[in-house]
């Protein structure tokens, strides 16, 4: 079988470079490649592992490999009605290419708008196959919804940005796709809106996404019919017509929209995206305006009385985007100081570290588990934090 | 199955003693007299869990009141190389709060305080100690709950829900303990503080919070959870359909999820557990159903009512031969009450029961029932079920007289079929009531020896010396020989007065 040769094929891949003190770059379609630290050693192609080995849709659990397209994988529960609740990101691939992978959907760990609404990649993560750093396929979780025998370690998987391992097989938990949606507008300022959605979140209303930019907040309902009807009558708000709310959802989750756009080439241009994950009800971050237009010097910090940064921000507070040349070392403590963290997301450089620094003694709980899953150091060393 | 715990050789006990005397002398400056137990009777109460077939007395019992009290108390066993097990309510069914012979064990029941329940952030901060049912009547005036609602809710702590990750019957709809947890503080095996998780919905780097919740207190020492509350749902309505089919049956729990329904709750009872309930209960279930199913919607009226429509129209067009919607919430609890009593139930019909706890794919609900009706033939002993059957999740409970041996040996290979055919339906050994000590049989089955030698080292990258509850969970190679099971002797199930399912 295919998927039998594939997965004897990365084994073998994986012994050599073992045996050979040599490093692998873990890929599925390329299109995270940006995100995390820099990548390095001999790539590591996942795709040739492809393919849904199972799903059955009264069961709402998907197994599928890790090489397979997650285009294919949402094309085929869509079929049956169902999907990843989570709305993982379909980035686009450098130079075209299949898209991304679901193997790469786990190991980047990144959720769409319904993230605070319905949970993250993690959560719907119930089991997976590894290969582990000694060349052993591993199995853990498993393919049912409730499953308490062992660790849970097939979760841990869920943002490790491959330093565990080669994840070779997933199953997932699926969901029906929502009966009715419908997208409001408000005009309304970052800390009403904030405000707002946490208000409204408190009420069992069927809210499955916001976003705010530039004095609009844009919310989705999502659930039985009768419940978006009666909650849409019960917020107000100006209707979104559904094909360019969809095409609006689509585009946040993707990064195709026109901030993200603009973002892009201000970071063409020196600035950085940082991707500030805070509690949902942190109010709007004041950070003194640095100006992110081209040709400032990064160095010069921001301007006095310059307006304060501008932020998109999503999940009702809990995922907030600032496109700044800020120095790292304040964007961090800002997101530190408001109960969270910040994700150095793009930028040209990368020198001030992606992710924040981990305190003791996570940092030496995280270089052991590094240890015992791939104790020569084989898989995408350095991708998560230099020392990992 | 309640022995006493073995007494140990003369020798042991003189090395035991002083060793108890080395623990004691080094705890007793850390603690206020009171809270630092080694006498045995009173270090007796303490000597098994929910799990009373297994019984362990522990060197000393410790009782902080102060996080700065626990520090002290893990620096103080790890220097001393003391095993550390922490306890919450002692309601666990598998033995994860089993005292170790050598060891101290940390009851956290004084960590009984809500720190903080705010409406705004639906979440609530409490110490480890806080009952589950608390926080929820805690929060019911913000139109708040938490939703993980286990059997023991009553009387089980949010630290041992993180420990076990406990479900509940509204798990398909509303997750288990880890999809409702943010963050969760405590100690390291060193004494160091720790936080696992955040109050944002992500952490920098590896996400450890699924491996601590469900460790069963293998990893870290939890002293304070930050749960997520959720709003209160309007209205919660029940339909309860007989089938004359146990096939049927199982094939309807498939349509209502076919047709993109999630319901609150989907519970199934075969005809002997039907039975046996409607004696305790008198609920008026229809005794003639091959299986009974009870499914829930919540939510708004209007969508609860069009939720409702949808699920009589499925079950209706399965074949359920009766079905009746719940009119009020009287009728509702009452639909209820039946399936809540199982256990009890089943202890009034039998001497002895063994529960068991596995997870199956939802196809599998009929062939399961079909093939423990052919092992009651096979090993001449009754089995009455009772299934969460939205998520797969079994309870059969086989009945015996554990005064007669062979009904016992009989019974326990019954049990061991019981979890190999889930293992080969494609199920897992324990669907919510942890390993423990109770499982780790089943543990070998489950996984190969690579497999739990990696969980064995993730144990080590959090606790090198393997104090933290040593011997659970995990299996050591010498012990995969058979399956594990639970046995309950009818009226020595500690809170014999809860609602277990």
């Amino acid at each position: 079988m295919a998927a039998d040769a594939a997965l004897a094929r990365l084994v073998d891949q994986v012994c050599s470079a073992r045996a050979q003190r040599s490093v692998l770059d873990i890929r599925g379609g390329g299109t995270k490649a940006f995100y995390g630290e820099a990548a390095q050693g001999e790539p590591l192609d996942v795709r040739p592992l492809a393919g849904i080995s199972s799903y059955e849709p009264t069961e709402l659990v998907v197994t599928v490999r890790a090489g397979t397209s997650l285009a294919e994988l949402e094309a085929a529960l869509a079929d049956q009605g169902q999907c990843l609740p989570f709305e993982p990101p379909h980035f686009g691939a450098a130079g075209g290419g299949a898209g991304g992978t679901v193997g790469g959907m786990v190991a980047a760990g990144l959720a769409g708008p319904a993230r605070a609404a319905v949970g993250g990649v993690r959560d719907y993560l119930l089991g997976a196959t590894l290969l582990d750093g000694r060349g052993q396929v591993l199995s853990f979780g498993g393919q049912v919804m409730k499953n308490v025998a062992g660790y849970d370690v097939s979760r841990v998987l869920a943002g490790s940005m491959g330093i565990l391992g080669v994840i070779c097989e997933v199953s997932l938990k699926v969901l029906p796709r929502p009966v009715a949606t419908a997208t409001l507008r408000f005009e309304l300022d970052a800390g009403a809106a904030i405000r707002r959605v946490n208000e409204w979140s408190g009420r069992p209303l069927p809210i499955s996404a916001s976003a705010w930019w530039d004095g609009l907040l844009v919310l989705r309902l999502a659930g039985a019919a009768a419940a978006v009807a009666a909650a849409q009558r019960e917020l107000g708000g100006e209707p979104v017509p559904p094909e360019l709310a969809a095409g609006f959802w689509a585009g946040l989750r993707d990064h195709r929209d026109e901030y993200f756009v603009a973002a892009q080439a201000a970071v063409e241009q020196g600035a950085s995206l940082w991707r500030l994950s805070l509690p949902q009800v942190a109010p709007p971050l004041v950070l003194p305006g640095s100006t992110a237009a081209a040709g400032n010097d990064p160095h010069e910090g921001p301007a006095a009385g310059a307006p304060a940064e501008p932020m998109l921000i999503e999940w009702g507070g809990a995922q907030r985007w600032l496109c700044s040349r800020l120095p790292a070392a304040q964007v961090r403590a800002a997101a530190q100081a408001a109960g969270g963290h910040a994700v150095l997301f793009r930028a040209q450089d990368k020198g001030a570290g992606v992710f924040a620094p981990l305190p003791e003694p996570l940092l030496r709980i995280q270089r052991e588990l590094k240890a015992a899953f791939d104790p020569d150091r084989i898989f995408n060393p350095g991708r998560l934090y230099p020392q990992l | 199955m309640n022995a006493p715990a073995a007494q140990p050789a003369p020798g042991e006990a003189a090395a035991r003693a002083g060793r108890q005397a080395e623990v004691v002398a080094a705890l007793a400056p850390l603690l206020p007299a009171h809270a630092l137990l080694w006498q045995p009777e009173d270090t007796t109460p303490y000597e098994c869990d929910g799990l009373t077939a297994y019984r362990e007395r522990p060197l000393a019992v410790a009782l902080p009141e102060t996080e700065a009290q626990v520090a002290a108390l893990q620096k103080a066993c790890r220097a001393l190389r003391v095993p550390v097990v922490a306890r919450g309510a002692g309601t666990g069914l598998s033995g994860g709060a089993l005292p170790h012979a050598l060891g101290v064990t940390l009851s956290l029941a004084k960590f009984n305080r809500i720190v903080r329940i705010d409406a705004y952030s639906r979440t609530a901060v409490v110490q480890c100690g806080v009952r589950n049912l608390a926080i929820s009547e805690a929060a019911a005036p913000l139109g708040l709950y938490y939703a993980p609602d286990p059997s023991s809710q009553i009387a089980c702590t949010i630290g041992g829900n993180v420990a076990e990750n406990s479900g509940g019957v509204h798990c398909l709809k509303y997750g288990l303990t880890l999809h409702n947890v943010l963050r969760v503080r405590g100690f390291s095996v060193e004494g160091e503080p720790v936080v696992f998780g955040s109050d944002a919905l992500d952490v920098p780097g590896l996400d450890l919070l699924p491996l601590v919740v469900g460790s069963e207190g293998m990893l870290a020492v939890i002293t304070e959870v930050t749960v997520r509350l959720v709003p209160k749902p309007q209205l919660a309505r029940c339909v309860m359909a007989s089938f004359d089919d146990v096939r049927q049956a199982g094939d309807a729990v498939a349509a209502v999820i076919a047709a993109g329904i999630i319901p609150a709750g989907l519970e199934m009872m075969d005809k002997p557990m039907t039975a046996a309930v409607e004696d305790f209960v008198r609920a008026g279930y229809d005794l003639d159903a091959a299986a009974i199913l009870l499914c829930e919607s919540d939510g708004t009226p209007d969508e609860v009512a069009e939720e409702i429509g949808r699920m009589t129209e499925v079950l209706g067009r399965c074949g359920a031969t009766r079905l009746e919607v719940s009119r009020d919430e009287a009728q509702r609890l009452k639909f209820w009450s039946g399936r809540k009593n199982a256990f009890p139930a089943s202890g009034r019909i039998s001497p002895d029961y063994l529960c068991m706890d596995s997870t199956i794919p939802r196809k599998r609900l009929a062939d399961i029932l079909l093939a423990i009706q052919q092992m009651e033939q096979q090993y001449g002993l009754r089995c009455v079920n009772v299934f969460h059957a939205g998520d797969g999740n079994l309870h059969p409970l086989i009945l015996y007289d554990a005064n007669d041996p062979d009904q016992l040996a009989r019974c326990e290979r019954f049990g061991a079929d019981i979890l190999e055919t889930s293992v080969r339906f494609g199920g897992t050994v324990t669907g919510e009531h942890g390993v423990g000590v109770e499982k780790l049989n089943s543990m070998c089955v489950q996984f190969s020896p690579e497999e739990r030698a990696l969980m064995l080292a993730v144990k080590r990258a959090f606790d090198p010396l393997e104090l933290l509850n040593p011997g659970k969970v995990i299996p050591t190679l010498h012990r995969c020989a058979e399956y594990g099971k639970m046995h309950v002797k009818k009226g020595l199930l500690p809170f014999p007065e809860l609602e277990r399912f």
